[in-house]
């Protein structure tokens, strides 16, 4: 689904990523996970197109076609979802009509009839349940005043209602209390199938053991330096980030 | 330079769409003003004397004022002996229903989208079109006939109702009032009468079209609204002109009347043309509009979303006499390209227990930039006024600008004053995030916008506001992310 070969990125002349690979095939869940300001967000925002970052050299192709070439829009139609570290507020954008507008812009793209506002609503009551949220949130405006933990649960609503083919979760469960931790991992274990794809980023072992990975990475200076199966997070936790590089280094 | 500036960049381009003229075949009399061509023009609408020597009195003291030039918009020297005064279409129509008007001019309102036919069907509105100052077609006449409502063009209501027109004309705004209010009582060509009898609800929307449509004719409406004891009504304006190359004068007055317990709603979607990216050939907006709350607890209540004009100056005002009066204004001002705004609002508080609300909304892009005036006057007399203001500034892109210049008087300690003021920018994260959720740039800032719009689209009425929100998005092509 999703092959990202030698990616570099620099945002404001400074070098970021310094050379990533990845493979991430439909049905798989990666988690991602290093140390502050090691590249995690950088990756997550290149590949949804954000305009800051510049890719300088590599590419990421998206089921064969060359995703870095598409307008950030494009992307989203295609099916690649960035639930962001930190939400956006939009004062005055109702929440409603905001997610039946995104909705029906990937409908629209895949040439399917837009949805009305009645069938909408059905479908995002169905969604709502599934991610627990409270009504009044959305008659609110975008993330207008949310807490943090209601901001991600938000987005975990919008991944519900778009249905994306690749999710890219950036520390969703990071300002969550412990039910909405397991609330909004059980909402992502609902939306994971055979022809869905997810990326995890995440700092805390808990999220894993909701959330099981088939693939754990450590992004550590710009660069992918150890991957593995889930035991990786666990040996992550017990040891931390630097030994881990360090016996990988040594290891070659 | 980011994608998102050169998608700005890119819209920024797009020409104004309703730039066309209609060919109808004019009667105007020659440039220029003096004397007998003012007598000219009442003699051609067949006046009587006593507005004859109106529009006289006011010529001469326009002829001792001075243009003003304190707002914060600049333009060049206005020649006023190089405009022509009166023009009118040449085929007279006595239009009893649409069919009968001149399919050119039908075809123009089609044009615009707001073909009359469609409208005569929907939502019961009654379209009062003004075209080149004289109006050609009115229409659900008898309907507000029956219940003594009187909806026509102030030409006609000086021949059928001059003392009920001479009885408040003039009143709320007076001929001496300011240069551009002088000019137009001496020169006005037409415009809308309408008066609603005591007690009456005036049970449908009352709509006028404007245009400017006649080359280099400046533009002189004077409306004329009254309502008497314990009436309702609500009047919309809306208008949209061609291309024009050289400047265009609207200096037009509206007087509002409101008896005890009336409500006046008076509603405008403006979208003159602009003039072109370099602000060439734009329409200059010069415009009184005024309201009386003259009886106990009335109401008048101003809403405008305003897009056009290269230069707009326009502040509709409250003077709340009556005691437990209530003046409202909500405020859409958005400019783009080199357009200038200096707009806002005055409300006068002489009543006891009167209050006052403004909400205004100025979005600025392009080059352009918006001003905010506005005055709350709170006299002496006036026990317990109170007053609300709420000023936001949006501002798209950065070679824009955005002022706001709230003056307050308060002269009773019992005054309760509230202002509020905010400026936000769209930011290039919240295009992020809307184009990440499949949102193109345009669409993600016509989200904002609406919803930063919100509160004063709320104002008007069902049609009204779709349109508003298309004439908005039309004018934001253009903007930034
Ligand atoms: N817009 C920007 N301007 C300047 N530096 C930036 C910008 N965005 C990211 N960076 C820098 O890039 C580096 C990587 O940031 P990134 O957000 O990708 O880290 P992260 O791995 O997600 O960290 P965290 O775990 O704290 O979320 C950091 O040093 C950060 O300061
Ligand atoms: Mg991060």
């Amino acid at each position: 689904m999703l092959e990202i070969k030698d990616l570099h990125a620099s945002v404001e002349e400074k070098e970021i990523l310094k050379g990533i690979d990845l493979k991430v095939n439909a049905g798989e869940v990666h988690a991602i996970m290093g140390p502050n300001g090691s590249g995690k967000s950088t990756l997550a925002n290149v590949l949804a197109g954000r305009p800051e970052y510049r890719v300088t050299g590599g590419e990421a192709l998206y089921e064969g076609k060359d995703l870095l070439a598409m307008a950030p829009e494009t992307r989203a139609r295609e099916g690649v979802f960035l639930a962001f570290q930190y939400p956006v507020e939009l004062p005055g954008v109702n929440n409603t009509t905001f997610l039946r507008t995104a909705l029906n812009e990937g409908r629209k793209y895949r040439g399917q009839p837009e949805l009305s506002a009645g069938a909408f609503l059905a479908l995002l009551k169905k969604k709502m349940q599934l991610v627990e949220m409270a009504d009044t949130l959305l008659s609110r405006a975008v993330n207008e005043g949310f807490s943090g933990g209601e901001k991600k649960r938000n987005e975990i609503l919008q991944m519900a209602v778009l249905e994306p083919r690749l999710a890219i979760l950036d520390e969703t469960d990071s300002g969550l209390d412990i039910d909405a931790l397991r609330i909004v991992a059980n909402s992502v274990n609902k939306l994971r199938s055979k022809e869905n794809a997810i990326i995890l980023v995440t700092h805390y072992q808990r999220l894993l053991n909701y959330i099981v990975p088939d693939f754990v990475h450590v992004l550590y200076n710009g660069k992918i330096v150890k991957s593995g199966g889930k035991e990786l997070a666990l040996e992550l936790e017990e040891k931390g980030y630097d030994s881990v590089r360090q016996e990988e280094i040594a290891a070659k | 330079m980011s994608n998102s500036e050169l998608t700005v960049e890119k819209l920024a381009n797009e020409e104004y769409k309703y730039g066309f003229v209609t060919d109808i075949e004019t009667d105007k009399l020659p440039k220029g003003l003096n004397e007998d061509v003012i007598k000219l023009i009442s003699e051609k609408k067949n006046e009587p004397g006593w507005m004859t020597d109106w529009r006289l009195k006011a010529y001469r003291h326009w002829l001792t004022m001075k243009e003003p030039h304190w707002s914060n918009v600049k333009y060049g020297p206005i020649d006023y002996q190089d405009i022509i005064y009166y023009a009118a279409p040449k085929k007279k129509p006595k239009l009893s229903s649409l069919n009968e008007a001149d399919p050119q001019l039908v075809k123009a309102f089609e044009k615009l989208g707001i073909p009359l036919e469609e409208q005569k069907r929907l939502a019961g509105v009654a379209v009062d079109a003004v075209f080149d100052s004289v109006s050609v077609a009115t229409t659900f006449k008898e309907k507000l006939n029956d219940l003594g409502i009187i909806f026509c063009s102030m030409s006609e209501a000086l021949q059928k109702y001059p003392e009920l027109v001479r009885k408040y004309l003039g009143t709320v705004v007076p001929y001496t009032d300011n240069f551009f209010a002088s000019l137009n009582s001496a020169v006005f060509s037409d415009g809308s009468f309408a008066f609603v009898p005591k007690g009456v609800r005036c049970p449908m929307e009352l709509s006028t079209y404007f245009r400017i449509n006649a080359s280099e004719t400046g533009q002189f409406e004077r409306t004329l609204i009254v309502a008497e004891e314990g009436a309702y009504v609500s009047y919309l304006e809306g208008c949209t002109a061609p291309i024009r190359d050289t400047n265009q004068l609207h200096a037009a007055v509206v007087e509002l009347v409101a008896l005890d317990n009336a409500e006046i709603k008076y509603s405008t979607v403006q979208n003159w043309y602009p003039g072109d990216k370099d602000g060439k050939g734009g329409i200059y907006n010069f415009v009184t509009k005024r309201g009386a709350c003259r009886g106990v607890s009335s109401k008048i209540s101003w809403t405008q979303v305003e897009t056009g004009s290269a230069i707009t100056w326009k502040y509709p005002s409250c003077i709340l006499q009556g005691d437990n009066s209530v003046g409202e204004f909500y405020s859409v001002a958005m400019t783009n390209n080199m357009q200038q705004a200096d707009t806002g609002t005055k409300m006068i508080h002489i009543g006891k227990n009167t209050r006052s609300t403004i909400i205004s909304k100025g979005i600025s892009a392009g080059r352009s930039n918006n001003s905010y005036r506005g005055q709350v006057r709170i006299t002496s007399k006036a026990e317990n006024a109170r007053n609300y203001s709420q000023c936001d500034s949006l501002l798209i892109g950065d070679k824009c600008g955005a002022h706001t210049f709230p003056y307050l008087e308060t002269n009773n300690p019992t005054a309760q004053v509230e202002h509020e003021a905010t400026t936000s920018k769209i930011g290039a994260d919240q295009i992020f995030y809307l184009n990440q959720r499949g949102i193109s740039t345009e669409d993600a800032v016509r989200l904002i916008v609406n919803g930063y719009c919100k509160e004063v689209f709320r104002q008007l009425p069902m049609e009204f506001a779709v349109e508003a929100t298309r004439l908005l998005s039309m004018s934001l092509e253009g903007s930034v992310g």
